[in-house]
């Protein structure tokens, strides 16, 4: 019933809003944040009252002549990315408190609707529930960045979309084979089948759904549409591309590739894994000479989720241990600095960091908030982004050490290019742009003071997420090498 | 909770109330609280000493599980054994002497209370690096302080170009860090584990020249390269002095960057297993030594002078460990950090009365004006000189004598460096306190002694660099070696895997000679340097008017210009030719292919958005929703059955 519930709030949430168009702007949020706030007291629930013993699962009959369920499932893994969205979207709609949007209600709607499919995808039993949710997750956030998105946004949220339905072409055709095959659309069954078929039809679903998932992270060279769609659309949905639908590709690895076609992993993963670090080293550099700081966090988010597919490729427990703790400190500090950004352009109108400088000067809080953050992106011990980072980089290692080693440049790349922003932006001397930047308050401390705290608790306390995944995913590992 | 858990408790608490408190907590309470929180360290090492001298045992105490995935378990948890205790002692004694000093030094900045956290964290760093048992932890507090580092050199923030010394230590450090990474993850893949105990025990039953362990300490020696500032990693610390003073004295002079000899020592039985690495940390060692003892005789910057004179020192210290004498390499660690320590805040305090000059080239005739601060300078010099019965003297004949035992060409290298520190140290102090007063009228109008809260710690500090040297008295002489004796028990390993390890060969008479020598050849180099700078006859030119070999020795052989072009310059090329020739027009043109195939439909959506109600905006989200998951599902479906002919 739990199941049910994470997704019938959001669900309901965005329909009340949708039936609600044209009342007051300031109730539809107070609807939004309570929606998302009642939703993250259910997922923190389930996140306190987990055991790995008891797995939660409901099933209902879809498209019964197909034996098509809607069958969700809660397991470690699930459970960390329900935790995940759960803590991130009453963080994304508070961001936007301050500011007003045109069609309010729908703003909102559309975000508690990308919400319920999210949670959708991170609970599906069924593969063609998974298609289902993961599709639909998509399409309000496309409506998000093209209606509500910049002057270029619906030419760039055009590419976007048409990148990912390619993509999701070739899932399509991978779900549809594999249920043929099959005759089940359950995932748990699929897995049992897929030890029978053949190689090629493995390295096949292999490519198939590693495109799909690729494009969706991004990984090279299917990233050209993120760096432009995460600069042009509005904050709120960058943050749900980055902090949550990225986040989809590398579950549907864990959840989907690797069980699914163990044969085709070993057989073409080292191909995948060298592009996705290629990717992490190629978005890094790129980086390191960014002047607009939200592309610049777009080129870093890139290589960070080429480093958590190359974790997981890696089929080592360190590396989707550290994939998926990453996910979540990566989606949180995502949220964070895309918020600081956001911040910076409301207070300068500009993302500039030629003229940008001295902020830190008038803002002793947000300098404080932005540097843990900061931190965190830099995989500092203690922070968030350390333990996955060092786990990911393991996995890599004992997988290859030569790979492990290139892949580790990214602690010295990611320092270069994150200091350089904080050196450019907050240090230095103040200018006309600047001079009057006013300290961060109210919402906007709401924000950063939960994933600051959450930067640092994930970084002392690692085992509490890794505690609960860990099983789940030597169960899966038992698939992939019997 | 045991007293050993609240060791780097205090500070971590410190650094809370006046990193949150700043601004709110006035100046008169931030810096007792910084300092108070680094005496109760100390106060907290003096107990845990005593309980470890009840045993001799290391004491091991694990505060919680921190990282466990399959059978790996990584422990945040303690070890205070010899090694560590003595590291405790110089950290936090020097370090509550720091935070004293820094009252007074930094009292009128307007980031004092934030200046007194920084502090804190920083040691808080330190103490989880040299306390942690096992190499996580050490890597913890190992990239703490480069975090504070950081923090601290780019402390006045304003300033763009203490920002970017502040970041290229962040950065180069971070190229030493990969490679301890790497180093760890050799050492989990090959021994399961991270823990010191379970890695050196089964580290014993390996034999000496294994590729693995030459691998794992190749790779830890990077880490430790880049912490501890050797070549080809070092130009960071001389830019460091970018921060306040007392920062250079705690973290750029007497702890942090002593942590790669740290390292070493602390997994001698990996490095005695690996004679080849030893004898690159040796090289490594002689050529750092040599190479940054020549850049320091042309600076005149006091505290650049010092901070080549850090960069040599370390490199005799990673000799010494690098010939298998880690005790003399930590006995040289605990001595520089009392003459360098004393040396730095000396230097501060000179300049602080010369109100912020550093250039010795307008300094001079300081002696009688800042009497303290000049008396305790000195000593410091005659310290770092190597002359008897200071302390440098004993640290740095005893490597020198384990370098002439292990190989004469790099004896004679050494000896020749530590001629060079003699002399520049006193061009230093020439310059600086003989003579006549070279810079403005105004300065000598504020000439002034420091504060005592300045004072009292030079004069400490001078008390131990006198007498410091006397834990570890030649072997000639008589007298006990308490530093040898009290770290015997770290050394079980290497002994284990070498019964020839910690063996004194050298011979009574030899080591007569090679002190006399040492001895007399820095009072030679002192003689020289009082010959030419004695009562600033020759006040070194302006910069413009450098010329010759001495200019590209006083532009530190333009090292930082060639690793800017060898490395950065570079990186920025590929960086703009990524985003201006790649993105476009590789992987985006085969994009556009395929977007031209869809532009129909493209056309279609936008006519769509331009007009879109919300309503009409919903219907369509639930309209895919529909064709996607029911029809596209279920359609496909029956025309694949069909056509594949399944019922």
């Amino acid at each position: 019933m739990l199941a049910l519930i994470l997704i019938l709030i959001p669900l309901i949430g965005s329909l009340l809003l949708f039936l609600l168009r044209g009342s007051n702007a300031g109730v539809s949020k107070n609807i939004a944040l309570l929606t998302s706030l009642i939703e993250f007291a259910v997922a923190a629930y389930a996140f306190i009252t987990f055991d790995s013993q008891t797995l939660i699962e409901i099933k209902y009959a879809w498209m019964k002549d197909l034996k098509i369920n809607f069958h969700l499932g809660i397991d470690g893994i699930s459970l960390l990315m329900i935790a995940l969205t759960g803590f991130l979207v009453p963080l994304i709609v508070l961001s936007t408190f301050k500011y007003s949007y045109k069609k309010t209600e729908s703003f909102y709607s559309l975000i508690l609707l990308a919400q319920a499919a999210l949670m959708g995808v991170f609970m599906a039993k069924d593969i063609f529930l998974f298609y289902f949710f993961y599709e639909v997750a998509l399409i309000p956030v496309y409506f998000l960045a093209a209606i509500w998105g910049g002057v270029n946004a619906p030419r760039i949220t055009f590419k976007m979309f048409v990148y990912t339905m390619f993509g999701s072409l070739f899932m399509l055709v991978a779900v549809v084979y594999l249920y043929i095959k099959a005759s089940t659309a359950n995932i748990q069954e699929l897995y049992t089948a897929a030890k029978f078929l053949s190689p090629t039809s493995q390295n096949l679903l292999f490519w198939a759904f590693f495109i799909a998932f690729a494009i969706k992270m991004p990984v090279l060279p299917f990233h050209t549409w993120q760096p432009d769609t995460y600069s042009e659309s509005p904050t709120a949905a960058t943050m749900l591309l980055s902090g949550l639908l990225s986040k989809m590709g590398v579950y549907g690895l864990i959840r989907i590739l690797l069980p699914l076609a163990p044969i085709g992993l070993s057989n073409y993963g080292m191909i995948a894994m060298v592009l996705s670090i290629i990717g992490l080293i190629y978005g890094s550099v790129i980086a390191i000479q960014q002047n607009n700081i939200k592309r610049l966090i777009a080129y870093s988010s890139f290589a960070h989720m080429g480093l958590m597919a190359a974790g997981v490729l890696s089929g080592t427990l360190s590396g989707i241990q550290g994939a998926l703790l990453q996910m979540v400190a990566h989606g949180i500090n995502a949220v964070g600095l895309f918020f600081i950004v956001k911040i910076m352009y409301d207070r300068t109108n500009t993302r500039d960091l030629n003229s940008l400088g001295g902020i830190t000067q008038n803002t002793p809080a947000l300098s404080i908030y932005f540097m843990i953050i900061m931190l965190g992106s830099v995989a500092l011990p203690l922070t968030n982004g350390f333990v996955g980072e060092f786990l990911l980089l393991k996995g890599v290692f004992d997988k290859n050490a030569w790979l492990g080693g290139i892949a580790g440049l990214t602690i010295i790349l990611g320092a270069v290019y994150m200091l350089r922003m904080m050196q450019r932006s907050m240090f230095g001397e103040r200018n006309a742009v600047t001079s009057e930047f006013s300290d961060v308050k109210g919402t906007e401390i709401a924000v950063l003071l939960p994933i600051a705290a959450v930067v640092l608790l994930m970084g002392i306390f690692p085992n509490v997420f890794l505690k609960i995944t860990e099983p789940a995913v030597n169960s899966l590992l038992q698939l992939i090498h019997p | 909770m045991s007293i050993i858990t609240l060791i780097p408790l205090f500070p971590l608490i410190g650094f809370l109330i006046n990193g949150l408190g700043f601004r709110k907590i006035p100046t008169s309470l931030a810096g007792p609280i910084g300092v108070g929180a680094s005496l109760l360290s100390f106060i907290g090492t003096v107990i845990a000493y005593t309980q470890l001298t009840e045993t001799n045992q290391p004491i091991l105490i694990n505060v919680f599980d921190w990282i466990t995935v399959g059978s790996l378990q990584i422990n945040f948890s303690f070890q205070i054994d010899q090694l560590s205790i003595i590291m405790l002692f110089v950290i936090t004694g020097v370090g509550t002497l720091i935070h004293m000093y820094s009252m007074g030094y930094m009292h009128d900045d307007e980031g004092y209370g934030k200046f007194m956290a920084f502090l804190n964290l920083f040691l808080f760093s330190m103490l989880l690096l040299v306390m942690g048992s096992n190499y996580i932890v050490m890597f913890i507090g190992w990239e703490g302080v480069g975090l504070c580092s950081y923090l601290l050199i780019g402390f006045w923030n304003k300033n763009t170009e203490y920002g970017n010394a502040a970041r290229k230590a962040f950065i180069m450090n971070r190229i030493g860090d990969l490679g301890f990474l790497i180093g760890i993850f050799l050492i989990i893949l090959n021994f399961g584990s991270v823990e010191y105990t379970e890695v050196f025990e089964k580290a014993k039953g390996l034999t000496v020249g294994d590729s693995t362990i030459i691998a794992i300490t190749g790779f830890l020696f990077i880490g430790a390269m880049g912490k501890s500032a050797q070549i080809p990693l070092y130009t960071w610390l001389p830019d460091a002095m970018a921060g306040p003073t007392p920062v250079s004295a705690l973290i750029h002079a007497a702890t942090m960057v002593t942590s790669g000899i740290y390292m070493i020592i602390r997994s001698n039985i990996l490095y005695t297993l690996a004679p080849e690495t030893l004898e690159f940390v040796a090289w490594i060692g002689v050529a750092t030594a040599v190479f940054a003892a020549t850049i320091g005789i042309f600076q005149n910057d006091i505290k650049k002078v010092l901070a080549y004179s850090t960069v040599s020192q370390l490199g005799y210290m990673f000799m010494g460990l690098g010939v298998s004498a880690y005790t003399s390499g930590f006995f040289h660690v605990i001595t520089h950090a009392f003459f360098k320590a004393l040396l730095f805040l000396a230097a501060g305090s000179v300049i602080h009365a010369m109100s912020g000059e550093q250039d010795i080239r307008r300094m001079g005739g300081l002696w009688s004006k800042i009497k303290i601060t000049a008396i305790t300078f000195l000593i410091g010099t005659i310290a770092i000189s190597g002359v008897f019965p200071l302390a440098g003297f004993f640290s740095k004949d005893e490597i020198l004598a384990h370098v002439y035992e292990h190989n004469k060409l790099m004896w004679v290298l050494a000896l020749i460096g530590s001629m060079m520190t003699a002399f520049y140290m006193f061009r230093l102090f020439f310059l600086t306190f003989t003579g006549s007063f070279r810079g403005t009228h105004e300065q000598e109008h504020h000439l002034h002694e420091s504060p005592a809260s300045m004072t009292i710690p030079l004069m400490v500090l001078a008390v131990f660099s006198f007498v410091g040297g006397f834990i570890g008295m030649p072997e000639v002489f008589h007298a006990p070696h308490l530093l040898a004796d009290f770290l015997n028990p770290i050394y079980e390993g290497s002994k284990a895997v070498n019964p020839e390890f910690g063996a004194h060969p050298v011979e009574h008479s030899t080591e007569w000679m090679l002190m006399g020598i040492s001895l007399g050849a820095a009072l030679i180099a002192i003689f020289i340097a009082y010959t030419r700078f004695g009562g600033s006859k020759n006040v070194p030119v302006e910069d413009s008017e450098i010329t010759g070999v001495q200019k590209v020795i006083y532009n530190k052989y333009y090292i930082d210009e060639v690793y800017w072009a060898i490395f950065v310059n570079p990186v920025k090329s590929l960086s703009n030719f990524f985003v201006n020739v790649f993105e476009p027009k590789g992987f985006d043109a085969i994009v556009r292919g395929v977007g031209n195939m869809v532009n129909s439909f493209s056309n279609l959506t936008r006519r769509l958005q331009a007009g879109g109600t919300g309503f009409y905006l919903f219907a369509m989200v639930i309209g895919i929703t529909i064709i996607l998951g029911i029809n596209l599902g279920y359609q496909v479906l029956e025309t694949i059955k069909a056509f594949v002919g399944i019922k």
